[in-house]
């Protein structure tokens, strides 16, 4: 039989027919919900007068829109002060009463963002597909899981029929090598891989993220690099089955039990490349060369390391990339050849579904610890990732660490990440953020992002500038 | 869905790369319930001078006369000519809902996201790939003749008007059929059913801990 890839495994597992036109039916294990790509796909159901598939497969907690403020969260949904995040919040609470969907409501402890939920529960198993109408659907990769993004055509779609139709992307390999130095983390990885392969170099393509890199990574470090996968272009990006995926799946609310766990082990085992398996494309980077990454620019290719000098426009001989650089610049309100370090910010957000589980919050708060924010900052927000993460911070003693510091401990969500509930920036506010888009007004009109790992932004936080978490003391 | 067979229509040139989705349509619109009404906040962010609100009423907000799609007679365009990675970022479908509902049928580029990419075809629109040069070529005339036409072909799968000659794209075939037929794809899908029924019974017996709950 031909070698095959992870990605040619998990699409073959779920191959219900292949057109003669080349089209595939593909079945969908596992239906994550939120509150702002759901609700025109529930009232598509409605004027078809069609019935979900399979309710057990779909589960739904709302994220993007919930207020973060201990203040708003306590009174419930009556306390969101937007009144048309509030409408969205009610409206998945109605449309999932009324499906029979299992919601996790806005003061359910499991309650959070969608990407952190899911693992989080054992809701996402390796060997499943998993889809989301949300492009960082990606993240659940990281358990050997093929996991993406779909628009809200595709959630109806697959509520009505439990499949998409579906055209198989092309493999990739992005190999990490060796040994990350001390204060590198997933995020740098993921960083400097979107750097060397350009926003669009994995479009088409699904990721597989291999080597020694990956294999010493922490399930929370995967599912921040598979994440950002889309960030590189890619819809699905994942990592095989190892012992550390298994270990964390055991024992969580949604994973198998008994008789079936001893069998759904043996099944994963088989849950990645075949040794001679060829990709369509090969990346190949050294653990030891990534040092802590910045973003400088308006997407999140415009990367470099913490030391380095923001780019100058009249070095770049390409028109386009160097009109690219121009605007982003000027957007960004930085000058060419400026250090990185000399970027001084407005506030710090740590949070999102690519940092917000509890190894992000225990690196941050590891920087923090007796220390003070500057000054000259105006807010530093920490939002963990779900209602657990919070309760195991707390239990851990995180959020005094945070408060100590002058940072605010808030209620999870998707905050200030995209900015659809009230925490976001100001016009030509800098922020340094822990979440995984940098585009022109993503987290408030005219704001200024800056991605970094949840210890850069700790450290940041504490300098009032961006500084080298490996030189910080 | 509304098929799409042919269209004649204005061809405005967005000279941008890396065009993301929250750049066709700003957050603070996703709160909307609906799948209509986004075409007045397309590109909010570049389109006006000030913060959109969605209950905000759009034809009192200053406009900035920079912007292609505020320049006449591109306010009336029907095809978006842009650069590459067009719609990348977030899956939201709003995007091509605020496209269509501003009237725009057709994006030419050299690449888009995939996310995107599949998205317009669920919304009637018809996103076509051409090379580099293709793209460089139509730039330069749509700079050359502001205002230009093109028409574009989906059963031919020819891009006819341009001094450069006609132009032919591919299209998957499903994805042609749908789009020409204006098919709606769930209905298609359920008419596999027996297959699902099928691949479920086989799948359980394999991965029982998938049905479990």
């Amino acid at each position: 039989m031909a070698a095959k890839t992870l990605y040619d495994k998990l699409w073959d597992a779920h191959l219900v027919r292949q057109q003669e036109d080349g089209s595939c039916l593909i079945y969908i294990d596992r239906h994550l919900l939120h509150e702002v790509t759901s609700p025109q796909a529930f009232e598509g159901l409605r004027i078809a007068g069609r019935q979900p598939w399979r309710l057990d497969t779909n589960l739904a907690t709302p994220d993007h829109n919930v207020p973060t403020t201990t203040q708003e969260r306590s009174v419930g949904v009556n306390g969101i002060a937007d009144p048309v995040s509030k409408i969205q919040v009610v409206t998945l609470g109605e449309n999932c009463d009324h499906f029979g969907i299992t919601e996790f409501k806005m003061q359910d402890k499991r309650q959070g963002i969608v990407h952190v939920v899911g693992p989080e529960q054992g809701a996402t198993l390796p060997g499943m597909t998993v889809v989301c109408g949300d492009s960082h659907t990606a993240t659940h990769g990281a358990l050997g899981a093929l996991a993406h993004g779909i628009g809200t055509s595709e959630v109806e779609h697959v509520l009505a029929t439990q499949c998409l139709i579906q055209k198989k992307s092309k493999n990739m390999l992005v190999k990490v090598t060796g040994e990350l130095g001390k204060g590198v983390t997933a995020k740098d990885v993921v960083l400097a891989i979107i750097g060397e392969i350009g926003t669009a170099g994995g479009t088409g393509y699904a990721i597989e993220f291999a080597g020694q890199v990956f294999a010493d990574m922490s399930m929370e470090g995967r599912m921040t690099v598979c994440n950002m996968a889309i960030e590189a272009g890619a819809r699905v990006g994942m990592v095989a089955v190892d012992q550390t995926t298994i270990d964390y799946v055991k024992g969580r609310p949604y994973a198998p039990q008994g008789e079936q766990w001893e069998m759904a082990v043996e099944a994963w085992q088989d849950l990645h490349s075949d040794a001679d398996a060829e990709f369509d494309h090969v990346v190949v980077m050294d653990g030891k060369d990534i040092a802590p990454q910045v973003t400088w620019g308006t997407s999140p290719e415009m990367v470099l390391p913490v030391s380095a000098l923001v780019p100058n426009p009249a070095k770049e001989k390409d028109e386009v990339k160097a009109n690219g650089i121009d605007r982003a610049l000027q957007y960004m309100g930085l000058q060419a050849e400026q250090a990185i370090t000399d970027i001084q910010l407005d506030r710090v957000f740590i949070g999102s579904c690519t940092n917000s589980r509890i190894e992000d919050l225990r690196a941050a708060a590891a920087i923090v610890a007796g220390r003070s924010v500057a000054p000259s900052l105006k807010q530093a927000l920490v939002v963990p990732g779900s209602g657990l993460v919070k309760q195991q911070a707390e239990a851990e003693g995180l959020d005094k660490v945070f408060v100590a510091a002058g940072m605010e401990w808030r209620e999870p969500g998707c905050s200030m990440c995209l900015a659809m509930n009230a925490d976001k920036l100001g016009t030509g506010e800098h922020c340094a953020s822990t979440s995984n888009r940098n585009f022109e007004g993503r987290q408030g009109f005219g704001g200024r992002t800056h991605l970094v790992s949840p210890a850069m932004a700790a450290a940041a936080a504490i300098a009032g500038r961006f500084v080298d978490v490996r030189e910080f003391s | 869905m509304q098929a799409f067979k042919q269209l004649t229509g204005v061809v405005a040139p967005l000279d941008r790369v890396n065009v993301d989705t929250d750049m066709i349509i700003p957050k603070q619109f996703l709160k909307s319930i609906k799948r209509s009404g986004f075409g007045p906040n397309l590109f909010d962010e570049l389109r006006y001078l000030d913060e959109g609100q969605p209950d905000a009423d759009n034809s009192q907000r200053p406009l900035n006369p920079d912007f292609i799609l505020n320049q006449e007679p591109y306010t009336e365009a029907s095809i978006l000519l842009a650069r590459e990675n067009f719609g990348c970022g977030s899956s939201r479908e709003h995007a091509p809902w605020a496209l269509l509902d501003f009237g725009i049928r057709c994006v030419i580029a050299p690449s888009f996201a995939d996310i995107f990419y599949n998205n317009c075809f669920k919304n009637g629109i018809l996103p076509i790939a051409l090379l580099d040069d293709q793209v460089n070529a139509l730039f330069n005339e749509a700079f050359a003749k502001p205002g230009f036409n093109l028409t574009i072909d989906l059963h031919a799968g020819l891009i006819k008007g341009s001094q450069e000659g006609d132009i032919a794209f591919n299209i998957d075939t499903f994805r042609r059929h749908c789009l020409l037929n204006g098919l709606d794809d769930i209905g298609l899908t359920l008419e596999q059913s027996d297959f699902i029924k099928r691949y479920e019974a086989k799948r359980k017996e394999q991965a029982p801990w998938l049905f479990a709950k």
